[in-house]
C-alpha cells in the first residue's frame, strides 16, 4: 500500500512538472502547428538563468522570474526572426529549430560550462511532510502547487478574459479569427512567449531536484512531445490530463517494468496518435 | 541534373584530396599524445578534468619527455562511441600519434579496444574501469593505468560486514556495465563474509527522478548501497534525504557516488556517506597535498580522481618514454616499457601493474565530512596494494563470468 | 557531344569513386565510407520525403534495426554476412510494414509526430531491453566483414568497396523505382493527394509501399553501418540522428536522390572536420541547419540548378502535405 501511495504521489508531482513544461507547448502547437525542437532548450536555458540569478542574488523567487522573463524574450526573438514566416512548413520548422537547439546547447556550454549543477532551493522548501509512515518531500508538493496555480490562472485567462477568448478563437480557426479582426500575429507571438516562459519556469523548478546540465534539453524534449500528443494539441484540459497520464505512466512503467519503461511511454503515444491524430482532447 | 552532381562531387573529392594529403614523413620530432575524451555533452566536465590533469603534469616537466618536445592533440568524443572511433582513426592515421590516452565511458572503452589492437598504437585508459578489459577480454595494446570497477568493491564488501556491522543491504545502482561491476564486486565479498543483498534496483543511465525507485527500497535493510555517477550522483543524495530515507537507512556506495567531482555541489545531504575508491583529495600524503594545492591554484577546484589519474598517466608515459631513450616510434618496445612502469609516489599512492595489466594500488575507504566549510572525503581506512582480483587467485577468479546485472545472482531478493 | 556530357560526367565521377582508395589517406577514405553509407539512408528517406512528400522524424529507427540485427546475430550467434544481411533488411522491412500501418493514418505535422513516437519506441527498446541489446553499453566487437565466396573461401574485402557497391546498388534500384510509373504516382501524391484520389489511385497503398521500401533501404544501410563501425548503440537510433538525416536530404536537395547523397557527404565531412578546428562545432552545425532553410530551401542541388539556368523565381517554400 505504501508503495502505491508513494508512486501515485511521485507520478502526480512529475506530471505537474511536465504540465509546466508542455502546457505552453500544447497551446503553441494548437495555434501554430509549430514543431519546436528548441522547447527543451527553453527548459534548460531557463534553468541556467535561474541558477545564475540565485548565485548572484540568493533569491529563489527572483530566479524563477528572471528565468521566465529571459526565456520569454528569447522565445519572442526566435519566433519573430525565424518562425513567424515558416508557418505550414514543417520540414523548415524542424530543421530551423533543431539548428537553434544545437546553437543554444553550445551557448549553454560556453557560458555555464559542462558541469552539472543543482539550483539551491530555499530552506523552507526542503525536508518532507510526514504523514504516518509516508514522507512527502516538500519540494515536490511545491511543484504540484505551482503547476496547480499556473493551471488555474491559465484557465481563468482563457475562459474569462477577452484575450483568452481571442486565443481560443485563434486556436479553433485562425482564418475566422483574422476575419473578425483579431490580430492573429500578435496572439501567436504572445502564446509563443507564454509557452517559452512556462518551459523556463519548469526548468528552474526542476533544477532544484533534477539539476541543470548539458543534455537536459534533449532528454526532456521527447517527454514534452508525448504530453502534447497524448493530451491533445491546443487544449488546456488536454495538457493537464496528458501530463498527469504521462507522469503516472512513466512512474509506474519504471517501477513495474523497468526493461520496457520507454516502451510503456511511447507506445501509448503512437497508439493514441494512430487512433486520434490530434490527441485525446485535441482541437484543430 | 547530372552536371550539378558532377560539380558537387568534384568539389567534394578535391576537398578530400587536399585534406587527405599525407604530411611529409616526420623526423624525430615531437612526441604526439592523442587524447580522446568527451569535451561536449553530459560528461564534458569530466573530459575537462582529464585534460587539466594531463596538462598540469606536462607543464611541470616543461612540455618535454626524454629531450623531445611533447604535443597533445585533444579530440572530442562527444560521449559517443561512433564519434570516438572516428576520432581514433583520425589521430592514428592522420595525426600519426605515437600514444593515445583517454575516454571515460566503459562501453566506449570496449568499442575502441579492438581498433587500438589493430592499429598497434598503445592507448592508456586512466579512467575506463570496465573489468573485462584486463580480465577476460584483454587488449594487448591497451594499458590500463586506472582501476577496475570492482577493484575497490572487493575489500569494501568485507569491511562493511565486519567493521560497520551491516547484515542486510539494499542496492540501487545505475543500469550499465560500470554499475553492474561495482555492485557485483561488493556483493561477492559482502555475501561471502556473511551478509545478504536483499534487493537490487537498476535505474537507467540518465535517470533524473529517482522517486519511483526510492519508494521501492526495502525498509528492513540495514543500509543502502548506491552507485551513482556524475549527474546522477549530483541528484541522488538530496532525493534520498527528501524521501525520508537518510535517517532510517545509512547510505554507503561506490566511489563515484561521493567523489570530489560532485562534492562541491552537494550539501549536508551527502554527509557521512561512506565509499571506497583509489583516491581521495583528502589523502594526507606529501605528494597528494602538493598535488591538490597546485591543482586548486591552477584550476580553482579540488582535483577529482579523473584529474589525478590523467596527471599520473602523463607521468606514466614520461617514465616509459625515458626508459627507452625517447624512441617511442618503436611501438613494441614502447608498449613493453609502458607495462613495466612503476610509480611509488603518485598523488594517490604507489602503483604498479599486475600480470594482467591492471594497477595494484591502495584502496581508500572514505567518509564525507565537513572541514572548514567544505565537503571532503576523509580517509578512514586504507587497504594497501589491492589488485583487481583481491584475495582470489586470478585463474579461479576468471572462471566466474564478468559481473553483470544477474551475476552474482540475488539469492536473497524477493 | 553536349548531349553526352552527362554520361561522361557520371563516368568520371564513378571512376573517381573507384580509384579513391589509391589517392586518399586512410582517414579520409574512412570518412568517405561513412558518407556512402549515410548516403544510402539519405536516399531512402528521399523516396519518402522528396518524392512522396512525407517528412519522417523516425527514420533512424530502420538504420538501427539493421545495425542491431548484425550486432546481435554476429556477437551472440556467430552468424555470417549472408545471414545477417537478409535478416537485417527483412527485419527493418517488417518493422516498417508495421509502423507504416500506424503512421500513414496521418499526414503533415501529425505524421511528423507519429514517426517521432515510433522512432522513440525503437530507441527506448534499444536502451532498456538490456538482455537483448546490452542497453547503453551497446554491442561491441562486431567482427570485420568476411564473405564466404564459393570457390574462393573466406574473403575480407576492403570495406570501402563494399560500401561503394551498396551505394551504387541502392542508387540504381531507387532510380529505377522513382522513374517507374509507381515513382511518378508518388510524385503525384506529393503534389496533390486529392487529385490522385480523384484519378482513381489507391493513394494509401502507394504511400505504404513507398514507406516500406524506404525502411528496407534504411535497414540495408544499417547492416553496412554495423560492419563499418564494429559497434552499435542507442545513439544510432536517437532523435538527433533522425533529424540529421532529414538535414542531409534538405541540404542536398530533396527529390533528386543524388542531392541527399551529396548532402550526406557534406554533413559527414562537416561534422568530422569542423571539430578538429574548433570546439564550437555544435554552433556551426546548428548554423548549417538554419542557413540551409533560409537560403537554399531546395538544397544545394536545387541551388546549383537554379544558378545554371539563370535567374528564376524563388523556389516555393518547404510546404508539405497537410
Amino acid at each position: 500500500m505504501e508503495f502505491w501511495i508513494i508512486q501515485i504521489f511521485n507520478g502526480v508531482s512529475y506530471g505537474a512538472l511536465l504540465f509546466l513544461l508542455a502546457g505552453g507547448l500544447s497551446l503553441i502547437f494548437g495555434l501554430m502547428r509549430i514543431v519546436n525542437m528548441t522547447h527543451g532548450s527553453y527548459y534548460l536555458l531557463g534553468g541556467y538563468v535561474g541558477l545564475t540569478t540565485i548565485w548572484q542574488t540568493d533569491l529563489y523567487i527572483l530566479a524563477i522570474i528572471a528565468g521566465a522573463v529571459a526565456i520569454a524574450l528569447l522565445g519572442v526573438g526566435e519566433w519573430s526572426v525565424f518562425l513567424k514566416n515558416l508557418g505550414g512548413q514543417e520540414l523548415g520548422q524542424v530543421l530551423t529549430t533543431m539548428g537553434l537547439a544545437l546553437i543554444f546547447q553550445d551557448l549553454g556550454l560556453v557560458v555555464w560550462g559542462g558541469e552539472p549543477y543543482t539550483i539551491p532551493t530555499p530552506a523552507v522548501l526542503s525536508g518532507s511532510y510526514r504523514i504516518g509512515p509516508f514522507f512527502f518531500p516538500v519540494y515536490r508538493v511545491f511543484i504540484i502547487a505551482v503547476a496547480l496555480a499556473v493551471a488555474v490562472i491559465l484557465w481563468l485567462v482563457l475562459e474569462q478574459t477577452r484575450i483568452g477568448a481571442m486565443i481560443r478563437a485563434t486556436v479553433d480557426d485562425a482564418e475566422m479569427a483574422r476575419g473578425v479582426g483579431i490580430n492573429v500575429r500578435l496572439i501567436s507571438m504572445a502564446v509563443f512567449a507564454l509557452g517559452a516562459l512556462l518551459a523556463a519556469v519548469a526548468g528552474v523548478v526542476a533544477g532544484g531536484f533534477v539539476g541543470v546540465y548539458p543534455g537536459a534539453d534533449f532528454e526532456i524534449l521527447p517527454y514534452a512531445f508525448v504530453v502534447v500528443i497524448v493530451g491533445g494539441m491546443g487544449s488546456l484540459k488536454g495538457a493537464i490530463i496528458g501530463s498527469l497520464l504521462v507522469g503516472l505512466l512513466d512512474n509506474f512503467g519504471k517501477a513495474l517494468f523497468p526493461e520496457l519503461s520507454y516502451f510503456t511511454l511511447f507506445v501509448p503515444m503512437a497508439v493514441i496518435l494512430a487512433v486520434r491524430p490530434t490527441g485525446i482532447f485535441g482541437r484543430g | 541534373m547530372i552536371k550539378p552532381f558532377l560539380a558537387a562531387s568534384l568539389v567534394v573529392l578535391s576537398l578530400m584530396g587536399w585534406l587527405g594529403g599525407s604530411p611529409a614523413a616526420a623526423q624525430p620530432g615531437p612526441i604526439k599524445i592523442g587524447v580522446i575524451t568527451p569535451m561536449t555533452g553530459g560528461a564534458a566536465a569530466v573530459g575537462k578534468d582529464m585534460v587539466n590533469g594531463l596538462m598540469m603534469y606536462l607543464e611541470e616537466i616543461g612540455q618535454q619527455m626524454a629531450k623531445r618536445k611533447v604535443e597533445v592533440i585533444v579530440e572530442d568524443s562527444q560521449g559517443r562511441p561512433d564519434v570516438a572511433l572516428t576520432k581514433l582513426r583520425k589521430l592514428v592515421e592522420s595525426d600519426k600519434v605515437q600514444v593515445l590516452m583517454g575516454e571515460v565511458f566503459a562501453h566506449i572503452g570496449y568499442a575502441m579496444a579492438p581498433r587500438v589492437d589493430e592499429y598497434k598504437v598503445p592507448m592508456l585508459y586512466p579512467i575506463i574501469a570496465a573489468d573485462d578489459l584486463t580480465q577476460r577480454k584483454p587488449a594487448k595494446w591497451v594499458v590500463r593505468t586506472g582501476w577496475t570497477s570492482s577493484q575497490p568493491s572487493h575489500p569494501f564488501g568485507e569491511w562493511v560486514y565486519n567493521t560497520l556491522g551491516y547484515k542486510k543491504i539494499a542496492v540501487i545502482a545505475i543500469d550499465y556495465a560500470f554499475g553492474w561491476e561495482v555492485v557485483g564486486g561488493f556483493q561477492k565479498t559482502f555475501e561471502e563474509a556473511g551478509g545478504q543483498i536483499i534487493q537490487k534496483l537498476w535505474p537507467p543511465l540518465g535517470t533524473t527522478d529517482f522517486a519511483p525507485y526510492l519508494a521501492q527500497i526495502r525498509r528492513d535493510a540495514d543500509a543502502v548501497f548506491a552507485l551513482m555517477v556524475a549527474a546522477s550522483a549530483l541528484r541522488f543524495p538530496k532525493q534520498y534525504q527528501d524521501a525520508g530515507l537518510k535517517e532510517r537507512l545509512p547510505l554507503i556506495g561506490g566511489g563515484t557516488t561521493f567523489d570530489e567531482f560532485v562534492l562541491p555541489a552537494l550539501g549536508d545531504e551527502a554527509l557521512d556517506g561512506i565509499s571506497p575508491l583509489i583516491y581521495s583529495a583528502a589523502l594526507e600524503t606529501p605528494e597528494n597535498q602538493r598535488f591538490v594545492k597546485a591543482y586548486r591554484a591552477k584550476f580553482a577546484k579540488v582535483p577529482s580522481y579523473y584529474s589525478e589519474t590523467s596527471y599520473t598517466a602523463g607521468r606514466w608515459i614520461n617514465e616509459a618514454a625515458q626508459s627507452i631513450g625517447g624512441k617511442v616510434e618503436d611501438s613494441e618496445r614502447f608498449l613493453a616499457a609502458l607495462r613495466k612502469v612503476e610509480i611509488p609516489d603518485a598523488p594517490r599512492g604507489p602503483i604498479k601493474l599486475d600480470a594482467y595489466g591492471n594497477p595494484i594500488q591502495n584502496i581508500y575507504v572514505r567518509k564525507v565530512e565537513r572541514k572548514e566549510g567544505e565537503l571532503w572525503n576523509t580517509v578512514i581506512h586504507t587497504f594497501p596494494a589491492v589488485s583487481q582480483f583481491w584475495k582470489y587467485p586470478p585463474e579461479e577468479f576468471l572462471k566466474q563470468p564478468v559481473y553483470s546485472r544477474d551475476f552474482p545472482p540475488c539469492h536473497f531478493c524477493q | 557531344m553536349r548531349q553526352r556530357m552527362p554520361q561522361i560526367a557520371v563516368g568520371m565521377a564513378l571512376i573517381g569513386l573507384v580509384i579513391a582508395p589509391f589517392g586518399l589517406s586512410s582517414y579520409v577514405l574512412s570518412l568517405l565510407t561513412q558518407a556512402l553509407i549515410y548516403a544510402i539512408v539519405a536516399m531512402s528517406l528521399d523516396l519518402l520525403l522528396g518524392y512522396t512528400g512525407l517528412a519522417s522524424l523516425g527514420h533512424a529507427a530502420y538504420l538501427g534495426i539493421g545495425a542491431y540485427s548484425v550486432g546481435i546475430l554476429t556477437t551472440q550467434y556467430g552468424a555470417g554476412f549472408w545471414v545477417t544481411l537478409p535478416m537485417g533488411v527483412v527485419l527493418a522491412t517488417g518493422v516498417a510494414a508495421i509502423f507504416g500501418l500506424v503512421a500513414l493514418r496521418a499526414t503533415g505535422v501529425y505524421f511528423l509526430m507519429i514517426t517521432l513516437a515510433l522512432g522513440m519506441v525503437v530507441w527506448g527498446l534499444a536502451q532498456r531491453w538490456v538482455s537483448l541489446t546490452q542497453g547503453d553499453n551497446g554491442i561491441a566487437g562486431i567482427p570485420r566483414l568476411e564473405l564466404v565466396v564459393p570457390g574462393l573461401g573466406v574473403q575480407s574485402p576492403p570495406f570501402y568497396y563494399v560500401a561503394l557497391a551498396g551505394f551504387l546498388l541502392t542508387y540504381g534500384l531507387l532510380r529505377v523505382i522513382v522513374r517507374s510509373p509507381f515513382g511518378q504516382t508518388l510524385v503525384g501524391i506529393r503534389e496533390s493527394e486529392s487529385r490522385m484520389r480523384t484519378l482513381g489511385y489507391h493513394v494509401w497503398l502507394q504511400k505504404y509501399v513507398g514507406f516500406v521500401i524506404a525502411g528496407a533501404f534504411g535497414g540495408f544501410a544499417g547492416v553496412l553501418w554495423a560492419y563499418y563501425t564494429g559497434f552499435v548503440s542507442p545513439t544510432d537510433v536517437e532523435l538527433a540522428t533522425s533529424v540529421e538525416v532529414l538535414l542531409m536530404v534538405a541540404l542536398g536537395g530533396r527529390g533528386s536522390l543524388l542531392g541527399p547523397a551529396v548532402g550526406a557527404g557534406l554533413i559527414v565531412f562537416l561534422k568530422n572536420l569542423v571539430s578538429v578546428y574548433t570546439h564550437r562545432w555544435l554552433l556551426i552545425l546548428g548554423s548549417v541547419y538554419i542557413l540551409t532553410i533560409m537560403y537554399t530551401p531546395e538544397g544545394i542541388i536545387g541551388g546549383i540548378q537554379q544558378a545554371l539556368r539563370g535567374a528564376r523565381p524563388p523556389s516555393p517554400p518547404l510546404k508539405l502535405r497537410q
